[in-house]
């Protein structure tokens, strides 16, 4: 267990994700606006990269014609359509068997990451950046 | 192997030396629509021009369907602009040479062989052609071409299967099963003949488009009616050309069902059988039992992938289909690809799985 710096927030676009790698996983980053959330990148339906997927919010509905776009977000699978909730990681098809793994993700100023405990493995933290910060 | 539906990522492994394989079912298409153009006669691109290309189905320029993802993989696009595999450098990318694909067969899907003016189809389907040879087959060997052919005038089919006489870029014809009249009606018999002559199976791969409606009883509602209609679409060009005594006649005949699912095979051969014991004497062009056909004569693909609730009920499927009867498919770029490494959930034993994915299709082709 570590905590990993992956990137600079501003690499990544809101709705969008990014794939990084962390001590041997491919793991799909994603902007959320106000938060960032990571997830095994793999699909566990047929392998897909999660990474490419539409970040959309959870609609839910009481009733024909009363329905509201919920804070919940998932990630759709960009081949078959399969979608995973990105805290949870469970799919809304079959939550209890299909799933992938979610990362606890935070943000980080520069400043703060010289001293650790924090792991920067491919390049350089600069102190007036923000970055994004997963644990593996 | 596993007969759990535990779906679980485990944590990634290193990728084994992967065998080659044999893709039965890859799209490419226009950059543009424009991109036709010059492998039109002037007289046709202005017949385009002023009169369009009018095919039976409704909605002109659009599918009849709104689609997941535009019926696309999301992650398909090519970075340079375009549709999805419309550039052969991101196709190469990102499944030519991560799957190892051995050869890819092409199905360059099109509106030419269900055009109604019949002259103006017959064209397209050459364009088509020679656009294929142009942009993919010239330019990577391992892309495989299919020969379209405007099917419902069985006389300008030959003239173009002709044309290609002894070029092996071209290693199938492609047949759109949603025909005029069942495939199996004398209608279609010179373009199986001269399949048979020239050695190239018929591949018939499902489509949205065709000569009517996506179901016997007419246009179907939603999507996923028309995904399904695909098997039953499959299965009168079948059962038609069984019947009718095509595979009798053509007995070199081979023709493979793309897209169009294959679990319903094994029932349909116990029904077929069943029924052709009980009056044979309706039907005496057909001489053997129905399954017999099938066994000599006909093969599948195996995308989109039947997913039953308890995968293991897959491995009936397969024992009661045989070995040697599925190709691998990806149908990329479309939304419902499968991935060879993830696409059997069931155990296969080496040898069925090599056959699958590779050897089946080497030897139906006659490629290598």
């Amino acid at each position: 267990m570590g905590k990993h710096v992956v990137c600079r927030v501003d690499e990544i676009d809101i709705k969008m994700g990014k794939l990084v790698h962390v001590e041997g996983r491919d793991i799909a980053v994603f902007n959320l606006g106000d938060r960032f959330a990571a997830v095994s990148n793999k699909c566990p339906h047929e392998g897909a990269d999660l990474c490419a997927g539409k970040v959309f919010g959870f609609p839910e509905a009481d009733g024909p014609g009363c329905y509201r776009v919920s804070d919940r977000l998932m990630v759709r699978c960009p081949w078959h359509g399969w979608e995973f909730d990105l805290e949870t990681g469970r799919s809304y098809v079959d939550p209890n068997r299909v799933r992938v793994k979610p990362f606890d993700v935070s943000v980080s100023d520069g400043a703060g990451l010289a001293e650790g405990p924090y792991q920067v493995e491919t390049f350089e933290v600069e102190t007036d950046g923000k970055y994004v910060i997963v644990e593996v | 192997m596993t007969d759990t539906t535990e779906l679980v990522r485990e944590p990634q492994s290193k990728p084994e030396q992967k065998l080659g394989l044999v893709d039965c079912d890859i799209h490419p298409a226009l950059s543009t629509p424009g991109e036709l153009g010059p492998f039109l006669p002037l007289r046709w691109r202005e017949h385009v021009r002023e009169f369009g290309m009018r095919s039976p189905n409704p909605l002109m320029g659009a599918l009849p369907y709104a689609r997941i993802g535009h019926g696309m993989r999301r992650d398909s696009y090519p970075p340079e602009g375009g549709p999805p595999a419309s550039s052969l450098a991101f196709m190469q990318e990102q499944i030519l040479d991560p799957l190892n694909i051995e050869y890819g067969l092409l199905h360059a899907l099109n509106a030419g062989p269900s055009v109604m003016n019949l002259e103006l189809g017959a064209a397209v389907c050459a364009a088509m052609n020679d656009w294929q040879i142009d942009k993919w087959c010239s330019k990577d060997a391992r892309l495989k071409g299919g020969i379209s052919v405007p099917q419902e005038d069985a006389e300008a089919s030959v003239k173009e299967i002709e044309r290609w006489t002894g070029d092996d870029r071209f290693v199938q014809l492609a047949i759109v099963p949603k025909s005029l009249e069942p495939l199996g009606r004398k209608r279609y018999w010179p373009i199986w003949e001269a399949a048979e002559a020239h050695s190239l199976p018929v591949g018939m791969h499902s489509a949205a488009y065709g000569t009517h409606a996506n179901t016997g009883a007419g246009w179907a509602s939603f999507y996923f009616e028309e995904h399904y209609s695909f098997a039953h679409t499959a299965q009168t060009a079948l059962i038609s050309m069984i019947f009718e005594g095509v595979f009798e006649r053509f007995p070199k005949l081979k023709l493979v069902l793309v897209e169009g699912g294959f679990a319903w095979l094994a029932p349909l051969m116990w029904r077929m059988d069943r029924e052709w014991e009980l009056r044979k004497g309706e039907v005496p062009m057909c001489k053997r039992k129905p399954s017999d056909y099938v066994r000599s004569n006909v093969w599948l693909t195996t995308q989109p992938m039947e997913e039953p609730t308890k995968v293991k009920n897959i491995a009936h499927v397969l024992k009661w289909l045989g070995p040697d009867k599925l190709m691998f498919s990806t149908d990329y770029p479309h939304w419902d690809f499968d991935h060879p490494d993830r696409v059997f959930k069931v155990g296969l034993s080496p040898e069925e799985k090599q056959g699958i994915l590779r050897d089946n299709a080497i030897s139906v082709y006659g490629l290598n």
